[in-house]
């Protein structure tokens, strides 16, 4: 037996030559994978209408982002499944009647103006998939807010159904707030313990894929398990809208919605665990990722109870995102051997 | 004293595939003498020795052939007795070049009438050490020095210049470091299994060099055999004395994580071990201390596991230094399919090899052969800030952004950032999802650093 290796092809590289096997495209399948179960209630509450801004989105997306770098003369690139991820997110946050001409719209923003004009995937300081959906906000304000009634709604809003509109109707926050500026007092049917469980399944009016707490847990915990996000960005989102919330409640029960309902209506689930945890948009320590996580739920807050629009939580993400370089370096880790340990 | 429950260590690291089931259970073996023995004068950290043979000289197992060439140096022994064939530059596992002295064995392996006198002179040094530590520490220290004994670990640091911290410096622990916490490698674990008494007699004899109140063994938790057989070996010892489990992580074998795994005492940056009164010495240096001590015999050989999925019957090997990797593969059966890549060492730290060319060295601890499908090619991506680096870095760095401020060649930048205090351990690189060559910048800009601080 010889000992002659083939010496001409030995590969010559720096330590350390075993890997983790981890790879980009390893994540975003993953997130892929994550987001099956909020599709799947997506496509049962909005049938069709949810199936096509998918397919559109992610083909529109996949598609802009091979023309871009083509363009730039770069490799396709499409192969890191990066402007899938993108494009399903964004279909997730539309409403399930948008015409798909819009939806190209946000994905051209989304993918060429978001991210490959930063460089492409890892330079773009903000989350593609909500400056899409901002573009879309400023765009076209009324197809953006207006919600067709899921073929399969719960009971508890069809009075609100009937007495708002037979065929579009507010989203449960939008809803809400119209009440208030209106003057009038908040719906009961909020209150009670029954509504809270069907808004955490998914029975309600909302974005194709934000309608469901419960799906997108599922999906979430799966996340967490494969390790691609952190906890601390979700539970420090939620947490600083639950307490935000709670001592709205608490200070005029009758003008502000319950906590819960904060928390399981509108984005902040999808938010709080799919967006806000877009490993490039985000900080990369774990104390950079709490603080991340509370601004975003404050801000969120804050322009729920006192800004122009229902929602929220994708400006919030998207002003956090502006400065999650600045949150990375206040959040460094001591250095081994720097300062004294107790 | 029996071994302790696992402590765990600054619980930062990575689990790598650890693959040590293909030589873990395998007794060393020695190697017979190969027809060429190519010894290097360049085995350790500092300056290489100074050859003091020429070609046509007859040499002696033992005699010196290379001088130390000041304090932070070692001496090089003939691996074996035969005649000098060369005296020439030749390639070190560092990819530089070094002066190296060729043997042709005799067969004989003769050992040089020094050892023998050593042997003598130091008959009493062990009833010394204990009655008179103080006079006879002196004696241990030149010993070590006199035998060229350099950590066998890996780093090759002159141990003789561990043994003599500056009087500023008390020493009160002394760490045997059994970790072995790299991939692949038996080496340090089969020691201990079979070598346990010799082991931990050579840790006394370090012990009373030091002063050292308290010795502790340090072997991860997922070398039961090894914990227990030194566990047996220290059981019979008076003070302060015990094995500690280490939870098996790496990188639980390098000196600081070590020290605050087990103390919780820590290293201060640019600080040695010394600076919070420990000593951290490798299982084999214990052992290659031992034999300078009471068999007067200086270091000459060591155990390197030659391993990997491409050797054909992977191997503890016991073998003379200077041993052409060539002919350790050989000996363990050769390739039974094509290696892409060879590393020195472990995967984690090793040196990718370009050839078999090279010879071994009181450094080896392994030779790892390691197939296309383990590291083909890949393509670094830019980084996606999944935050994985930070997380796994034990120096608690921030290897992204170094990374991405030495890519811009903004070495400021990277030195405010501590660039410096990286221990090149690859446990960002091993976790990148993007691949990105995050060692290869840490050492760039830590060779920045240190040029920096050269400069008057
Ligand atoms: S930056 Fe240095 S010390 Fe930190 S993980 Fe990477 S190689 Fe290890
Ligand atoms: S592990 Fe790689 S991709 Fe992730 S933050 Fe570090 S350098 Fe970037």
């Amino acid at each position: 037996m010889s000992a002659e290796p083939a010496a001409v092809s030995l590969i010559v590289s720096s330590s350390p030559h075993a890997h983790s096997g981890a790879s980009v495209r390893r994540i975003m399948l993953d997130v892929i994978i994550a987001l099956v179960p909020a599709l799947a209630v997506g496509l049962y509450l909005f049938g069709w209408n949810a199936l096509r801004l998918v397919v559109v989105c992610v083909s529109a997306c996949v598609l802009i982002e091979a023309l871009c770098r083509k363009a730039m003369g770069r490799d396709p690139g499409v192969g890191d499944l990066s402007a899938v991820v993108t494009g399903v997110l964004l279909a997730f946050n539309l409403p399930p009647a948008l015409p798909g001409w819009m939806a190209v719209i946000g994905c051209v923003f989304a993918i060429a103006v978001a991210k490959q004009i930063f460089g492409g995937l890892g330079y773009n300081p903000f989350n593609p998939a909500l400056v899409g959906r901002a573009m879309l906000l400023v765009s076209f304000p009324v197809h953006m807010t207006t919600w067709a009634v899921p073929a399969r709604l719960a009971s508890v809003l069809e009075p609100a159904r009937t007495a708002v509109d037979a065929v579009t109707m507010a989203t449960p926050l939008g809803w809400a707030k119209t009440s208030l500026s209106a003057g009038n007092a908040l719906p009961l049917a909020l209150d009670s313990v029954a509504t809270a469980w069907e808004f955490f399944a998914g029975f309600k009016p909302g974005c194709i894929g934000e309608t469901s707490g419960l799906a997108l847990l599922i999906g979430a915990a799966y996340l967490l398990y494969r390790r691609c996000i952190g906890w601390q960005t979700p539970v420090f989102f939620v947490g600083a809208v639950a307490v935000f919330a709670a001592i709205l409640w608490r200070v005029d029960p009758a003008r502000n919605l319950h906590p819960v309902f904060h928390v399981l209506t509108g984005g902040v689930m999808i938010g709080a665990f799919f967006m806000a945890t877009d490993m490039v948009t985000s900080p990369v320590t774990r104390a950079g990722m709490a603080v991340f996580g509370a601004g975003c739920g404050v801000i969120t807050m804050l322009i729920r109870a006192w800004g122009g629009y229902p929602e929220g939580v994708s400006f919030a993400i998207l002003l956090m995102n502006a400065v999650t370089p600045l949150i990375n370096k206040a959040t460094r880790p001591r250095v081994f051997g720097h300062g004294r340990r107790k | 004293m029996s071994a302790s429950k696992p402590k765990l260590s600054p619980n930062v690291g990575v689990h790598p595939a650890y693959h040590k089931e293909a030589t873990s259970a395998k007794p060393i073996e020695v190697m017979p003498l190969p027809p060429l023995l190519r010894v290097s004068m360049s085995q350790h950290l500092g300056k290489p020795a100074l050859p003091v043979v020429k070609k046509g000289d007859t040499v002696l197992r033992g005699q010196v052939i290379g001088e130390a060439a000041g304090f932070v140096s070692a001496a090089v022994h003939a691996p074996t007795s035969g005649a000098v064939k060369d005296v020439a530059e030749a390639p070190t596992a560092g990819g530089i070049m070094a002066l190296a002295v060729d043997i042709a064995p005799d067969g004989r392996d003769a050992w040089a009438p020094a050892v023998e006198e050593n042997r003598r002179k130091r008959a009493d040094l062990l009833a010394r050490l204990r009655d008179d530590p103080a006079a006879a520490r002196k004696e241990v220290v030149a010993a070590v020095a006199d035998a060229g004994i350099a950590g066998m670990g890996g780093a090759g640091f002159p141990t003789h210049v561990k043994l003599s911290p500056p009087p500023d410096k008390p020493i009160e622990t002394l760490i045997i470091n059994g970790a072995e916490c790299e991939p692949y490698l038996t080496a340090d674990d089969r020691l201990m299994v079979e070598r346990a008494a010799e082991i931990w007699q050579g840790a006394l004899i370090i012990q009373a060099a030091l002063g050292a109140k308290r010795v502790r063994v340090a072997v991860e938790n997922n070398k039961p055999r090894a914990a227990a057989a030194m566990g047996a070996a220290v059981a019979d010892s008076a003070g302060d004395c015990a094995v500690v489990m280490l939870e098996t992580m790496y990188p639980q074998g390098a000196e600081k994580q070590q020290i605050l795994a087990i103390l919780g005492r820590e290293v201060p940056s640019g600080g040695l071990p010394m600076d919070v009164g420990v000593v951290v010495e490798n299982v084999g240096t214990a052992l290659a201390v031992r034999d300078a001590v009471v068999n007067g015999r200086p270091l000459t050989e060591r155990v390197t596991t030659v391993t990997g999925p491409c050797v054909a019957e992977p191997k503890n090997v016991l073998a003379r230094l200077g041993t052409l990797y060539s002919d350790l593969v050989a000996f363990c059966g050769g390739f039974a399919r094509p290696p892409c890549k060879i590393v020195s060492g472990g995967p984690m730290m090793g040196l990718a090899q370009s050839g078999l060319d090279v010879s071994t060295a009181k450094t080896t601890s392994g030779l790892v052969a390691l197939p296309r499908e383990l590291v083909g090619a890949f393509v670094s991506m830019p980084c996606i800030s999944c935050g994985r680096c930070v997380e796994a870095c034990p120096s608690g760095l921030m290897p992204c952004e170094l990374s991405q401020m030495l890519e811009a060649e903004d070495y400021e930048a990277a030195a405010g950032c501590n660039v410096a205090d990286c221990i090149e351990c690859g446990c960002c690189a091993y976790v990148c999802p993007a691949r990105r060559p995050l060692v290869q910048h840490m050492r760039r800009g830590k060779a920045w650093v240190a040029a920096q601080r050269r400069k008057p």
